[in-house]
């Protein structure tokens, strides 16, 4: 069977009898036919075969598969979640059709970019919210919460430089530090970065729109110091993000950064207003807060968008 | 040169106790959240964070003289990058399987701000010697905090300490969620407020 599968990869792409291929849950793929197909040949899961594009070499196991009343659906159930991440790919031994033999197929299972994409956007800003679920940032989330201006001053700021700072991070880890085998200077290399992004947004800004200098200026410095700041280039480079992937898990980061700061804000200055116990004032019953905002956000973990 | 007056040994207690770096200054928050739910995460990490500090203030002290004041906080980033990559390495390749429970913390010492904070009010006037304990006084005082943070939250949570079953039950195992770790942050540093203004109250009587 993996020899077959080995075998018919590159040689042909899809077949003409199968018109869609999707990915169902964490565990299924729906393969849609254009015809009814025979029961005996979609029952028997030996006539399946399934790996991830990148590695060949580890088949994964079909756990059973069922065909769709109309005969036109058959859909594999997978014994282990699947990456969905990831391409896959399907090879289908002689697929009968009404005891018709229509050949083998190779068959291509990927989620559409832009899904891809989104679920990296809405992963980085809800569902591992780099404050609330990742513990990052932390200094400077409790430093600039206080107000609601502040907050949102703040995201912001982070955001923009985050962007840059991501997509260089992601060009020169992919083009200078991978192909010189340097990435043991990951560390060095990017925080020079983000301080890099961090002057050249002051520069910019600064001639640019000096108001809006002025009013977010000052947030610059503090992003430095802001492990996210450091975390996101590194994640990117662990992961081996695309350029348009590394910008979207900068997107995310940044907004779940500036979605953190604001609910906590909205929360602190209702509290300069409650009676809180002399020894909670201040810090501690921010952290209590910060504490509870991140069981809230633990709900987000079932969150699956595509 | 010098111009705190302070000896050694002030210099080294004051970074455990009067200014220790989580509790007191309240920086470097991140690993007291996110990783200390073991007393080992705390003993590996403050290990770390203790060899970046002592490494960097003597380099940092070393070099006082020689660096322009402009650009002496890209020389502190990339000085402290350089001792992060160091351990970074040295840890993946000795001790991996705690390695990788740490996640990507070890690599984020280089955004810790008491390290940075340290050379700057610090080590950049001062001679080697005062830097040394003081780097050694703000790292062992991270360690410190560390290690109480991952004892309430193991013997709490779990029952046990340093892996061994103490307590024979387990009081709270709400403790050892990851997201307890804002709850048990916040409560620790308010006991220790309580504790100051019950000790001042009594001292005024």
């Amino acid at each position: 069977m993996l020899l077959v599968s080995v075998l018919l990869v590159g040689c042909e792409n899809g077949h003409k009898f199968v018109k869609k291929t999707a990915f169902k849950d964490t565990d299924k793929m729906v393969l849609t036919f254009a015809g009814p197909v025979d029961e005996s040949w979609a029952s028997n899961v030996r006539n399946f075969s399934a790996y991830e594009e990148p590695d060949p070499d580890i088949v994964l196991t079909i756990k059973e598969t069922t065909l769709s009343p109309d005969k036109t659906q058959v859909t594999l159930v997978f014994a282990d979640p699947l990456n969905t991440g990831e391409a896959h790919i399907i090879s289908a031994t002689n697929i009968l059709s009404e005891g018709q033999d229509l050949g083998a197929a190779v068959l291509t299972v990927k989620k559409l970019y832009i899904g891809v994409l989104m679920t990296i956007f809405i992963g980085a800003a809800l569902i591992n919210n780099f404050v609330f679920t990742k513990y990052l940032g932390l200094c400077v989330f409790f430093g600039t919460s206080q107000k609601r201006g502040t907050a949102v001053g703040m995201g912001v700021v982070f955001t923009i430089v985050m962007v840059f700072a991501a997509v260089m991070a992601w060009g020169l880890y992919q083009f200078v530090l991978k192909p010189y085998q340097l990435t043991f200077l990951n560390v060095v290399v990017f925080i020079g970065l983000v301080s890099l992004s961090v002057q050249g947004v002051d520069t910019i800004l600064r001639k640019v729109n000096p108001m809006l200098f002025k009013a977010f200026g000052v947030y610059l410095v503090l992003v430095i110091a802001n492990c996210i700041a450091i975390a996101v280039p590194l994640i990117l480079a662990d992961n081996e993000y695309s350029g348009w992937e590394s910008f979207a898990l900068a997107l995310g980061a940044g907004l779940g950064f500036l979605i953190a700061l604001f609910l906590m804000a909205c929360v602190r200055e209702r509290l300069e207003l409650a009676q809180v116990p002399p020894s909670f004032r201040g810090l501690p019953i921010a952290f209590v807060t910060a504490g509870l905002f991140a069981l809230a956000f633990l709900g987000f973990s079932g969150l699956s968008i595509y | 040169m010098s111009t705190t007056m302070k000896s050694n040994t002030q210099l080294f207690m004051d970074g455990i106790l009067k200014e220790n770096p989580i509790f007191k200054l309240a920086l470097s928050m991140c690993p007291a959240v996110g990783i200390s739910t073991s007393v080992m995460n705390g003993i590996l990490l403050g290990t770390a964070v203790l060899f970046v500090q002592v490494f960097s203030s003597c380099t940092i002290s070393l070099i006082r003289n020689y660096i322009h004041p402009k650009i002496r906080i890209p020389t502190y980033t990339l000085t402290i990058a350089t001792w992060v990559t160091v351990i970074d390495l040295v840890l993946a390749a000795y001790v991996p399987a705690a390695y990788k429970a740490m996640g990507m913390f070890v690599r984020l010492i280089v955004a810790f701000a008491i390290i940075t904070m340290r050379l700057e009010m610090f080590a950049c006037r001062e001679p080697l010697g005062k830097s040394f304990w003081d780097g050694l006084g703000m790292g062992l005082g991270f360690m410190f905090a560390m290690i109480v943070l991952g004892a309430v939250r193991e013997l709490l949570g779990s029952g046990m300490l340093l892996g061994y079953d103490v307590l024979g039950f387990k009081p709270l195992l709400f403790f050892v969620l990851p997201s307890a770790g804002f709850f048990v942050v916040g409560l620790m540093m308010a006991f220790f407020n309580w504790i100051e203004v019950a000790y001042n109250r009594k001292k005024g009587v």
